[in-house]
C-alpha cells in the first residue's frame, strides 16, 4: 500500500514538474498550436520524459523497498531493526515478584550470531539474551534460567511495566513482544518497510546474480545456453511453421477447395491457445527437443496461415485484373502481385507468431526442460532463488522486446510500401 | 487493324433469392480502329459492366466480341485497362510499373528500357522514375497508368473513369494528355465517364446509355476531340454547340434518373 501511494505521489509531483519546466521552455510548433487537443488522437504523443521517469521510478522503489545499496541512505525506507535492544519484564510467583531485563541482539539472517553474554543480575529472575534473525521472531523462556520457573507458578504479569496477560502485546523500542497463550514472549523485531531478499531482492543482488550465472552458469549450463536455446526452439519452430503456414494460406486464399477442406481446421485450431497443447506433446513427444518445436510450430503455423490467407484476399481486384489485361500469366500474378500485396500482412503475422511462440516456450518451458530460460526460473523458484527468478523475468521481457523490435525493423525495410496501397 | 465489334451482347445476373438484373441487354457496337468512344449514362446503366466484359474479366451470358477477326475470350495485353485508382503495383518503382507488361513478355532489357523512358517522357514523369508510386499525386499516378497501359502497345485500351477522383485543374491537364496520346498513337480507346463535359470532350463517339436493362440510348458523332487536339480545352468548351449539346444530354440523363426515381416510388 505505502509503495503504491509513494508511486502515486511521484506521478502527480512529475506531472505538475515537467509541465511546469515544458511552459518556460515551450516551443510553438503546429502541435503545440492546437486548441482541441482533448480526443484529437494525433495531438497524442509519448511524453518522453514522463518515460524515463516512470521506469525512474520503479527502480527508486524497487531500491527504496530492498535498502539497495544503489542509493542514499536516506531515500530507502525504513529498513528492520538491526543491533541490540532490551525490554524488561516482572514474573510473579506466588507473592513473590521479580524483575529482570531481556537483552536481544538482532542480526543480519546470513550471518548467525550467538546471543550475548549477560550477567545474571540479582534477585530470583535473573537476566535472559537472545539473537534473532532480521525479520525473524523468537519465542524465549525467560524463566529457563530462573529460580523459579513455570513449573514453580512463576508467570509474566509485566512487560516493560505494563500489565500483561497471555495473548497480549506490548510495544518495545525495538518491536513488539507478545505473551504467548503459555505465558511465554515472544520477540518480534521491528520489520520496517523493507522487503526481505528472498521475496524481492535489491536490484544490484539480481545483477550480480545475472554476472554470476552468466560466468558460472546453473544447473549446468550457462545464462547463454539457456537463452539460446529458447531462442532455438522459437526460431525453428518459427520457421517451420511459416514454411507451412504460409503456402497453406496462399492456398485457401487462391482455391475454394483448399478454403473449404482447411477453414473448419484452421478456425478450429486458431482460438486454441498453444499452452493448451503442452500436455498431448508431451505425451507424443516428450519434454526433449521435438515436442517443444513442434508445439512452436504449431503455435505459429496458424496465425500464419491465417495472415497469408487475409494478405491474399486483401489484393485490390483491380490491381489482379490490371495483371491480367497487361498480360501477366497466373504465376507471374502470384509472384509479381500477389506475393508482394500480401507481405505487409504476413509481415504483421510473423510478428504476432513471434510473440505467441517466445510466450509459449517459456510456458513449455517452465512444465519441464533440461535447459531454458522458463526452466531456469522455474528451477530457481522451487528453491526461492528470487533473484534468479527476477533476472529471468527481466531478461525473457527484453528478448521479446528485441525480438519485436527486430520484426518492425525488417518490416520497415523489406515492405516499405505497408498501409500505402 | 480492323477494330472491335460487339454484337448482341446481353449479361443477366440471377439473384440468389430468384429473379434477376438484365444488366445489358442487346448492346451491339462496331468500332474502327484508331476510334475514340465515351460511353456516359447514370449509374446502374451497367457501363461498367460492358467494359470488363471487353476487357474479358466478366463471361457475357450473350453474344459475341470479335476484335482483330478473333474472338474475346479472357483478359489479353491486346486490351489494355486503366482503371480510376488504386491499380499500380505500390511495391514498384515508377519504372517497374511501366515496365511490367514488357517484364511479363520476357522483352530485351535494352528494348524494354527505351519504350519504358519514351513512354515517360511522353507523360511527363521522367524526373520521378525511380520514385515509388505511393510518393506521386493522384494525377501523377493516373500517367503512371496511363503510360504502364501504352508500354504494352494494346489495340484497345479501355478506360474506367480514369480521371474521375482528381480534382478539376489536374483533370483538364489529364484530358488533353489522353487527346495527345489517342493522336499520337492511334489507339482504339473506349472510356467511361460520370461527367457530361469529359465525356464529351473525349469522344469522337459517344454512347449514353439507359438503365434497365442496360441498353445503348442515343448515340453521337462529335466534333470536339478533334478540335481538343491541338488547342486548349477550355476555348472548345466554350464552343456554342458544345453548350447545346451538354445540355441535350444533361437533360436526357435527368430524365433517365427520374424515370428512375419514378419507377422506384411506384414500386414501393
Amino acid at each position: 500500500m505505502i509503495p503504491f501511494l509513494i508511486y502515486v505521489a511521484i506521478f502527480v509531483v512529475a506531472f505538475f514538474v515537467v509541465k511546469t519546466i515544458a511552459q518556460r521552455t515551450a516551443i510553438s510548433d503546429y502541435g503545440s498550436l492546437k486548441t482541441v487537443t482533448f480526443g484529437d488522437e494525433s495531438a497524442v504523443t509519448p511524453n518522453r520524459a514522463a518515460s524515463i521517469i516512470s521506469i525512474l521510478t520503479i527502480f527508486l522503489l524497487w531500491g527504496m523497498f530492498t535498502g539497495s545499496a544503489l542509493l542514499p541512505k536516506f531515500l530507502h525506507a525504513p529498513g528492520p531493526f538491526e543491533g541490540t535492544g532490551t525490554f524488561e519484564y516482572t514474573a510473579q510467583a506466588g507473592d513473590q515478584t521479580d524483575t529482570a531485563t531481556v537483552t536481544v541482539l538482532v542480526h543480519p539472517i546470513d550471518t548467525p550470531t550467538d546471543a550475548p553474554e549477560v550477567a545474571p543480575g540479582d534477585g530470583w529472575a535473573k537476566d535472559d539474551s537472545t539473537a534473532i534473525g532480521m525479520w525473524r521472531t523468537g519465542l524465549l523462556r525467560v524463566d529457563r534460567n530462573d529460580e523459579l520457573g513455570r513449573n514453580d507458578g512463576a508467570v509474566i504479569t509485566e512487560i516493560n511495566g505494563q500489565a500483561v496477560q497471555p495473548g497480549d502485546s506490548v510495544d518495545v523500542d525495538f518491536g513488539t513482544v507478545t505473551i504467548s497463550d503459555k505465558g511465554t514472549p515472544n520477540i518480534q523485531p521491528s520489520k520496517g518497510w523493507q522487503m526481505e531478499p528472498i521475496w524481492l531482492p535489491s536490484p544490484e543482488a539480481v545483477v550480480q546474480r545475472v554476472g554470476e550465472i552468466a560466468s558460472q552458469g546453473f544447473r549446468g549450463s550457462t545464462l547463454w545456453e539457456h537463452l539460446g536455446y529458447s531462442l532455438f526452439r522459437v526460431i525453428v519452430g518459427f520457421f517451420f511453421g511459416a514454411l507451412v503456414g504460409i503456402p497453406l494460406g496462399y492456398a485457401m486464399g487462391l482455391s475454394n477447395w483448399f478454403r473449404g477442406w482447411f477453414d473448419p481446421i484452421v478456425e478450429f485450431m486458431r482460438p486454441v491457445p498453444p499452452l493448451a497443447l503442452i500436455p498431448l506433446v508431451i505425451i507424443w513427444a516428450g519434454i526433449g527437443e521435438t515436442g517443444k518445436i513442434i508445439l512452436l510450430f504449431l503455435a505459429a503455423l496458424w496465425i500464419m496461415a491465417i495472415a497469408a490467407r487475409s494478405g491474399v484476399s486483401g489484393v485490390k481486384i483491380s490491381k489482379v485484373h490490371a495483371a491480367y489485361s497487361l498480360g501477366a500469366s497466373k504465376a507471374q500474378i502470384m509472384r509479381h502481385v500477389i506475393v508482394p500485396n500480401s507481405l505487409p500482412e504476413i509481415f504483421t503475422g510473423a510478428r504476432v507468431a513471434m510473440g505467441v511462440c517466445w510466450g509459449t516456450v517459456v510456458a513449455a518451458e517452465l512444465v519441464a526442460a533440461e535447459q531454458g530460460a522458463g526452466m531456469m526460473i522455474m528451477v530457481a523458484s522451487k528453491f526461492q532463488n528470487t533473484d534468479i527468478v527476477i533476472m529471468g523475468i527481466i531478461l525473457i521481457g527484453i528478448i521479446g522486446f528485441g525480438i519485436d523490435m527486430l520484426m518492425r525493423y525488417a518490416e520497415k525495410l523489406l515492405v516499405p510500401w505497408k498501409g500505402k496501397g | 487493324m480492323s477494330g472491335l465489334s460487339i454484337q448482341n451482347l446481353s449479361m443477366r445476373f440471377d439473384l440468389p433469392g430468384g429473379g434477376h438484373v438484365q444488366a445489358l441487354q442487346d448492346v451491339s457496337l462496331d468500332l474502327k480502329a484508331g476510334e475514340l468512344l465515351s460511353v456516359l449514362g447514370p449509374s446502374g446503366c451497367g457501363k461498367t459492366t460492358l467494359l470488363n466484359i471487353v476487357a474479358g474479366f466478366l463471361a457475357p451470358t450473350e453474344g459475341k466480341m470479335i476484335l482483330n477477326e478473333h474472338e474475346i475470350n479472357g483478359p489479353d495485353a491486346e486490351r489494355g485497362m486503366v482503371f480510376q485508382q488504386g491499380a499500380l503495383f505500390e511495391w514498384m518503382s515508377v519504372r517497374e510499373n511501366v515496365g511490367f507488361g514488357p517484364s511479363m513478355k520476357g522483352m530485351p532489357k535494352r528494348e524494354k528500357v527505351e519504350i519504358v523512358d519514351h513512354l515517360l517522357d511522353v507523360v511527363g514523369l521522367q524526373d520521378f522514375k525511380e520514385k515509388a508510386v505511393y510518393e506521386l499525386s493522384g494525377g501523377m499516378q493516373q500517367r503512371v497508368a496511363l503510360a504502364r497501359c501504352l508500354a504494352n502497345d494494346p489495340d484497345v485500351i479501355l478506360m474506367d473513369e480514369p480521371l474521375g477522383a482528381l480534382d478539376a485543374l489536374t483533370r483538364e491537364k489529364m484530358q488533353s494528355l489522353v487527346l495527345k496520346l489517342w493522336k499520337e498513337t492511334g489507339k482504339t480507346i473506349i472510356l467511361i465517364t460520370h461527367s457530361v463535359e469529359e465525356a464529351l470532350l473525349l469522344g469522337e463517339r459517344l454512347l449514353v446509355m439507359a438503365p434497365r436493362p442496360g441498353r445503348i440510348h442515343k448515340e453521337y458523332r462529335l466534333p470536339f476531340a478533334e478540335m481538343g487536339v491541338g488547342q486548349d480545352l477550355r476555348e472548345v468548351k466554350k464552343n456554342p454547340e458544345f453548350a447545346e449539346r451538354r445540355e441535350e444530354i444533361l437533360g436526357m440523363i435527368w430524365d433517365m434518373e427520374e424515370e428512375i426515381m419514378g419507377r422506384t416510388e411506384a414500386a414501393s
